[in-house]
């Protein structure tokens, strides 16, 4: 293909995009945004994976029945959503074994989110109302995205999301409903989870690399700055139904702006785990890693059997 | 060894009298495998009341390279919809 012919190919894609037409799998697509989806849709499913280990850690020790069914069901839509996406993702021409690779092997990032540890009860109820919260605003913008299977999959996570912010918020409103300790273990979690809920919408505007191309696709249809004010907005004053307080001495409402103001967020620490160097990365992917490891033979196994089963159906004389 | 599960594509019917949809698709063994997962991932929230599950390989799909010689040659034979032929106005449903 010539670049004259490249150029215009790419002209009538990003008029497509700009007349809100959906971009389909076997469509033509510039490589940089088969990519750039690749690279965004990965990260989410990887995400959505990654995210069930911290909220493991507590079925077994769930309060009550009440507690474990939902927090059961709420990691295993995770799973869920972790499968509609990579399926999605695939469908740009990756396989999903490569997609465990770039994960395994550090090449792929997940949600930053999830390298923190989930010391007590009351952090389930942290990520559910917080974690989940944010997870929700960064998403619904998502279910209106160009690349059609992607909007898809979004559709669906969506639709299942706001459970999880419930039963989190609900779990945050018994525990300051409770005992005293029960509330101070309550305004803990709110502590520790506040500020990685903040710096989970992403980096500031300005250092944000991929903003402008993704939102041009997209990809992104509000910046991460707004967004990281529409959730701080619509979370404060649900902090102060709890009768919490939000661990940030700046934080106050501007009638002028009609927004909170809020304190500086420490970006060394959002990039350090981002690098890797969090508190919980190398367990975290100690545990993903022998997961997958540890389940070679049931995989293997599964496939032998299917084929002895073909087999069988083909040739029922030769089965003994 | 590792030989990799195949991909199926999942159609769903969400209840008696609608078509099966296409909701995604899925890796597993073999079809009845695929059936079982189809069913956790797809409809845990009793999204449907019929699966059917086809390996994505036996689908065969047009190319949207080809979409001008397919359907563009629908788009000038108006003489296929009702409002291409006249009606005198007394006449108020036909």
């Amino acid at each position: 293909m010539s670049d004259a012919q490249l150029k215009n190919l790419e002209e009538i894609f990003e008029q497509r995009i700009a007349n809100d037409e959906k971009i389909e799998p076997k469509d033509w697509m510039p490589e940089k945004y088969r990519k750039t989806h690749i690279r965004q849709i990965s990260q989410h499913a990887h995400s959505e994976i990654v995210g069930m280990l911290p909220e493991g850690n507590w079925i077994t020790r769930a309060p009550s029945l009440r507690r474990k069914v939902a927090l059961l069901a709420k990691v295993q839509d995770e799973a869920g959503h972790g499968l509609y996406l990579y399926s999605a993702c695939e469908t740009l021409g990756i396989s999903r074994d490569e997609l465990y690779e770039q994960l395994h092997s550090g090449k792929a990032k997940y949600s930053s989110i999830f390298n923190y540890p989930t010391v007590t009860w009351a952090d389930m109820g942290a990520i559910g109302w917080l974690v989940d919260g944010a997870a929700i605003i960064n998403q619904v913008p998502l279910c209106n995205t160009s690349y059609g299977p992607y909007a898809r999959a979004m559709i669906r996570v969506c639709k299942e999301e706001s459970f999880h912010q419930r039963q989190g918020f609900e779990i945050m409103m018994t525990l300051c409903n409770g005992t005293e300790a029960q509330k101070q273990m309550a305004q803990d979690a709110l502590n520790r989870w506040w500020w990685p809920s903040l710096m989970m919408l992403g980096p500031v505007d300005a250092e944000s690399v991929h903003t402008e191309q993704s939102m041009k696709w997209k990809l992104k249809r509000k910046t991460n700055d707004e967004l990281r004010q529409q959730f701080i907005d619509q979370t404060v004053p649900q902090a102060d139904i709890l009768g919490l307080t939000v661990p940030d001495p700046d934080l106050k409402w501007n009638e002028e702006t009609g927004h909170y103001d809020f304190g500086e967020i420490n970006w060394d620490e959002f990039w350090q785990v981002v690098k890797g160097h969090g508190p919980c990365n190398k367990e975290r992917m100690n545990a993903r890693v022998g997961a997958w490891e540890k389940g070679t033979w049931v995989r293997d196994a599964a496939m032998a059997y299917a084929e002895k089963q073909q087999n069988k159906k083909e040739n029922p004389a030769k089965a003994v | 060894m590792e030989k990799k599960w195949p991909l199926w594509e999942i159609f769903v019917r969400s209840k008696n009298g609608l078509e099966h949809r296409h909701f995604g698709s899925l890796h597993a063994a073999d079809a009845d495998m695929a059936l079982e997962n189809a069913r956790d991932v797809y409809t845990r929230r009793s999204e449907g009341v019929s699966i059917w599950v086809v390996e994505s390989k036996n689908i065969t799909a047009s190319n949207p390279e080809n979409n001008g010689e397919l359907f563009e040659p629908a788009q000038d034979k108006v003489y296929r919809h009702p409002t291409f032929y006249t009606l005198p106005d007394e006449i108020k449903h036909m």
